[in-house]
């Protein structure tokens, strides 16, 4: 190693947090300059006593310590958000949806804030009726084929929705004609076939006439001095579109709409967040870091990716811990007919021919610099 | 809708080519050591960042007040 890496800047540095502390301590104290430099001093070396060693395997510290309390937790269990109740995975079923990045989660749900000018309870519950998705199914009393003219006759419960709707059927269906009578819509369609027309009525029932696409219901409750809204099903991006939704605070429990709306460090904070927040609802006191790390390693290549086999420990590079994993045949067989070669550097592969891990003490050679 | 303003989102800055080479000299690492992030990240796209540049992350951490992170732009 050369001189300049014994130099390392940011080991010089306490993190910003401890200095603040420190200098907090220093104004309660009165502590005069001269005592504050020297409580700094020693904050710093028991702060450098307290990180890990250079090749320490913090990984395998990290899923210990996130596993163990793990077994701990209630198996099949449902968490109910408010009086009214929107039933949220949680427990192991959620820890596992977050490790292994499940596309969609389970119970969707999206925990909307309202900005401050509209936090209070009837502007709360204006916008969570007006977030429920309606379709034309939720807003009819009767709908009928007639035959003889080959329409689809429409009747509409409230006639003030009468425009909108017949807007909507004209706008997403091809092929036919529209006409609206007072509470009525009949939609006359060009073809003969009953088969056709019968798809035709689903494909009206189903709809979205108002509402947010997605979101299947919205409850109010206040937290603190916030009224809150939580939703059964997710739509960030539209949501955030709404005037009065705060786009600070407002965000869903599905990890990949938030990398898609907001961004893989959005993600790797969610993934946090709720990680930490299932384990603390049953008394799990996990360390940050641990979990932090886990994210970290789940974000990294700029997408989300699983822990397991599809994701981090089946993207190693290694032939032989990707075998010694999980599918072992799968990984032989194809690393055999790619003529792949395994570099021993990792640990695995290393335990498995019996040499020295590139872990610990066992992370560093000596090279002998000879005299020129 | 401005999405940098949500918290869930930490300050994103690129850097410039000096301070790129910095980094790297600094930490003794290639860009393909580097944690990675989509093109077609959002955050990216408002920053107008493009293939090969660095953003420099400054996080809010529970336990550190603020660490920085930085993530090299690949495509995707």
């Amino acid at each position: 190693m050369s001189e300049k890496s014994q130099t390392n800047s940011h080991e010089d540095n306490l993190p910003s947090k401890l200095l603040e502390e420190v200098e907090n301590v220093g104004k309660e104290m009165r502590l005069n300059a001269e005592k504050k430099q020297k409580l700094l001093e020693e904050v710093k070396k028991v702060y450098l006593q307290g990180r890990f060693e250079p090749a320490e395997g913090i990984g395998i510290i990290a899923a210990q310590s996130i596993s163990e309390p793990a077994t701990q937790m209630t198996m099949r269990t449902y968490h109910f958000a408010g009086t009214a109740g929107i039933r949220v995975t949680y427990g192991l079923p959620r820890l596992i949806e977050i490790f292994d990045a499940k596309k969609t989660p389970e119970t969707p749900m999206m925990t909307i804030y309202l900005k401050r000018e509209s936090n209070n309870a009837t502007e709360a519950a204006k916008l969570a009726e007006f977030v429920i998705e309606k379709k034309v199914m939720n807003l009819i009393n009767r709908i009928s084929l007639n035959l003889n003219e080959n329409a689809i006759e429409i009747e509409v419960s409230d006639k003030r929705r009468v425009d909108v709707m017949q807007r909507i059927i004209k706008e997403s269906v091809k092929n036919v004609n529209v006409r609206s009578r007072e509470d009525k819509i009949s939609v006359i369609a060009k073809t003969d076939d009953v088969k056709e027309l019968q798809k035709l009525k689903e494909k009206i029932l189903m709809l979205s006439v108002t509402g947010v696409k997605g979101i299947k219901n919205a409850l109010v409750r206040k937290e603190e001095d916030d009224w809150i809204i939580n939703t059964i099903g997710t739509n960030l991006s539209d949501v955030l579109k709404i005037k009065e939704v705060d786009e600070k605070k407002t965000f869903t429990n599905d990890i990949y709409e938030i990398e898609s709306v907001l961004g893989i460090e959005a993600a790797r904070s969610v993934i946090i967040r709720e990680a930490l927040k299932t384990m603390q609802e049953q008394a799990l006191d996990v360390d940050v870091r641990y979990v932090t790390l886990v994210a970290d390693i789940m974000t990294f290549s700029g997408a989300v990716d699983s822990i397991g086999r599809y994701g981090v420990a089946g993207a190693k590079t290694s032939i032989l811990a990707r075998a010694a994993f999980e599918e072992t045949i799968k990984h032989l067989v194809k690393a055999s007919i790619r003529n792949e070669i395994d570099n021993l550097q990792g640990i695995f592969e290393n335990v498995m021919v019996g040499q020295i891990v590139p872990a610990g003490t066992g992370m560093f050679d000596l090279i002998v610099r000879s005299e020129e | 809708m401005d999405i940098t303003k949500n918290e869930l989102v930490p300050k994103h800055v690129l850097l410039n080519d000096n301070e790129k080479k910095e980094l790297l000299e600094k930490y003794r690492i290639t860009l393909r050591q580097l944690p990675r992030i989509s093109s077609n990240d959002p955050v990216i796209q408002n920053l107008g960042g493009k293939l090969g540049d660095v953003v420099k992350i400054g996080r809010k951490s529970a336990v550190a007040g603020e660490t920085v992170y930085y993530r090299v732009v690949i495509k995707g």
